[in-house]
């Protein structure tokens, strides 16, 4: 899923240099992929995601580090694209809910969400999905309580938290059918 | 959002030079403070100096048995690093029971120590506010202040300090390292943080351009067994009504150490000093306690609709103190 290649051949400019405050080119690098964006230094990440590189997957709720529908990856660990400037991502690698899956292949979260039904309006659903899957790798997935606070970052307003601990369960326990009334 | 300009510094002294050189200048580090109130107009700058590429993460051995915790690590990192969890509980509590995950991987704990209060009216530019706009007077001394402060107000701000962090901190006693454009300074913690007074838009002694490099955790044994308990209107991902920070030995039922510290109840996290007084060799009883946490909240000023606080401090301090009791029974 990532590559580190175009990072390293990415335009280096010189981050000691003062840009801005007029637009200037960001050098990104996105789901494995070198991306250039005119944007001013006060843009944030999620903005620049959805508005100037037709991410549109990561949502904006709160844009003040309240809900979590923003979470994105950089350098791997789980962040809040509302609360980053894009500019600060020069090199580093930004992960969103659009490379999750292989072509037509759903990320087991990502199956598991749709077997378990966790979501209703969906809106909050790739912020907590990308949260999900680092939040395995970080481990705190011992019990529904663990699960519960440690995926505390992300609200949804439509209160799907069993189907949401069942489906990371379920990807935990690798396959098991989830069980949203445990 | 006010439109800013944008450098990386790559080194210590660069940093610190494009700050102090102008005032229209901020240091970046995790943002999360930041940038939240960049967006609403509430901080200024024209110019954000970033600081997450200088060498000022790292956590090391203090000669003498202490740690230094570098000023640009993360909460995250912080919080699960042994040698912390092992000796300075309370400290790893703090940061675990504080914003979320995702906030915790960008925070780091000098920015923890510089955020600014989660006031509204500080956050709203069109309310009058003596922190945000000196002089145009305290709309929550009349206004909605239920999460406000009951000790360290005046009459020009009752906001709380919003950091559970440096709770812990006040109480071990840390020191803040830090350099600026005169050289580099030691600060006590309790110095760092600075009652409103007369004067709330002033936090900490640091001069413009000065950064908070490191903090140090002295040695202090009795830290190994201390706790942080933090109470709040939801059970995760929301800032303290009350929180305790509590390190206590007790031999033959008798409290032979102890150090106390509060939060979300004052305007700068607060050292119960008067408490650890009464405490310090009485015995381990939960009328000691009480005692201590009545005598520690005497000089509460409520504000109306922060008035249970009081009630919800004593209460939090008794119940921390007997956990701590009951954990060293045991031992
Ligand atoms: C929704 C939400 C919930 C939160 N909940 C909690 C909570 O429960 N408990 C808690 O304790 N905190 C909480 N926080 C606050 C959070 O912990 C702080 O915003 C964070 O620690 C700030 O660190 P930062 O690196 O992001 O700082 P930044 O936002 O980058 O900077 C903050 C300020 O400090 C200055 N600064 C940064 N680094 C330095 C330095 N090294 N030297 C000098 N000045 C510096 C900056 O110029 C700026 O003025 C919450 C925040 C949010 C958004
Ligand atoms: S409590 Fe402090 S921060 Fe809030 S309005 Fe009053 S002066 Fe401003
Ligand atoms: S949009 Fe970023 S946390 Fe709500
Ligand atoms: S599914 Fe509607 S907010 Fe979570």
């Amino acid at each position: 899923m990532k590559s580190y290649e175009a990072l390293r051949t990415a335009p280096n400019p010189d981050h000691a240099v003062v840009r801005g405050p007029g637009e200037v080119e960001v050098h990104l690098h996105v789901n494995g992929e070198s991306r250039t964006a005119i944007i001013e230094p006060r843009v944030s990440l999620l903005d620049a995601l959805r508005d100037r590189l037709e991410l549109t997957g990561t949502k904006k709720g709160c844009n003040q580090g309240a809900c979590g529908a923003c979470t994105v990856w950089v350098d791997g660990r789980r962040v809040l694209s509302c609360l980053t400037l894009a500019i600060t991502c020069e090199n580093r690698e930004v992960t969103t809910i659009e490379a999750l899956s292989e072509g037509d292949t759903l990320h087991p979260m990502q199956q598991a969400f749709l077997d378990c039904d966790a979501f209703q309006c969906g809106y909050c659903t790739p912020g907590q999905i990308m949260s999900a899957v680092a939040l395995l790798a970080e481990g705190h997935v011992g019990d529904d309580t663990e699960i519960g606070e440690w995926m505390s970052g992300n609200i949804c307003r439509c209160a799907a938290y069993p189907h949401i601990r069942a489906a990371i369960r379920r990807v935990r326990d690798e396959g098991g059918p989830g069980d949203a009334s445990r | 959002m006010r439109p800013v300009s944008y450098s990386r510094a790559t080194d210590v002294g660069a940093a610190i030079g494009a700050v102090s050189a102008d005032p229209e200048s901020a240091f970046l580090a995790g943002g999360t403070t930041q940038v939240d109130l960049l967006r609403i107009y509430v901080e200024q700058p024209r110019r954000l100096v970033d600081i997450n590429d200088l060498p000022l993460n790292r956590i090391e051995e203090l000669p003498g048995g202490g740690l230094r915790l570098g000023g640009l690590a993360r909460m995250s990192d912080v919080a699960e690093e042994p040698e912390l969890v092992r000796r300075y509980p309370m400290v790893a509590e703090a940061l675990l029971l504080g914003a979320s995950p995702q906030l915790r991987h960008m925070a780091t704990i000098a920015g923890n120590l510089m955020q600014r209060v989660r006031c509204s009216y500080f956050r709203d530019v069109a309310a009058g506010c003596n922190k945000r706009a000196p002089g145009t007077g305290c709309s929550a001394i009349d206004g909605i202040n239920r999460g406000h402060a009951v000790l360290g107000t005046s009459d020009c701000c009752i906001a709380t300090h919003p950091s559970d962090l440096g709770v812990a901190l006040v109480a071990l006693d840390a020191v803040v390292q830090t350099e600026g454009p005169g050289g580099t300074r030691s600060i006590p913690i309790d110095d760092f943080f600075l009652l409103p007074g007369q004067t709330p838009e002033r936090e900490h002694p640091l001069t413009h351009g000065e950064l908070v490099t490191g903090i140090d955790l002295p040695p202090l044994p009795v830290a190994a067994t201390s706790r942080y308990i933090k109470i709040r209107d939801r059970e995760s991902y929301e800032f303290a009504l009350a929180s305790v920070a509590v390190a206590m030995s007790v031999v033959d039922d008798r409290i032979t150490e102890i150090r106390l510290a509060l939060g979300g109840v004052a305007t700068k996290p607060w050292r119960a000093r008067q408490a650890e007084r009464l405490l310090d060799g009485a015995p381990a009883t939960t009328e000691s306690f009480t005692r201590a946490a009545e005598a520690e909240l005497a000089p509460a000023v409520p504000h109306g609709m922060n008035t249970f606080k009081i009630e919800l401090a004593r209460r939090t301090i008794v119940r921390a103190l007997e956990i701590m009791a009951q954990r060293e029974g045991t031992t």
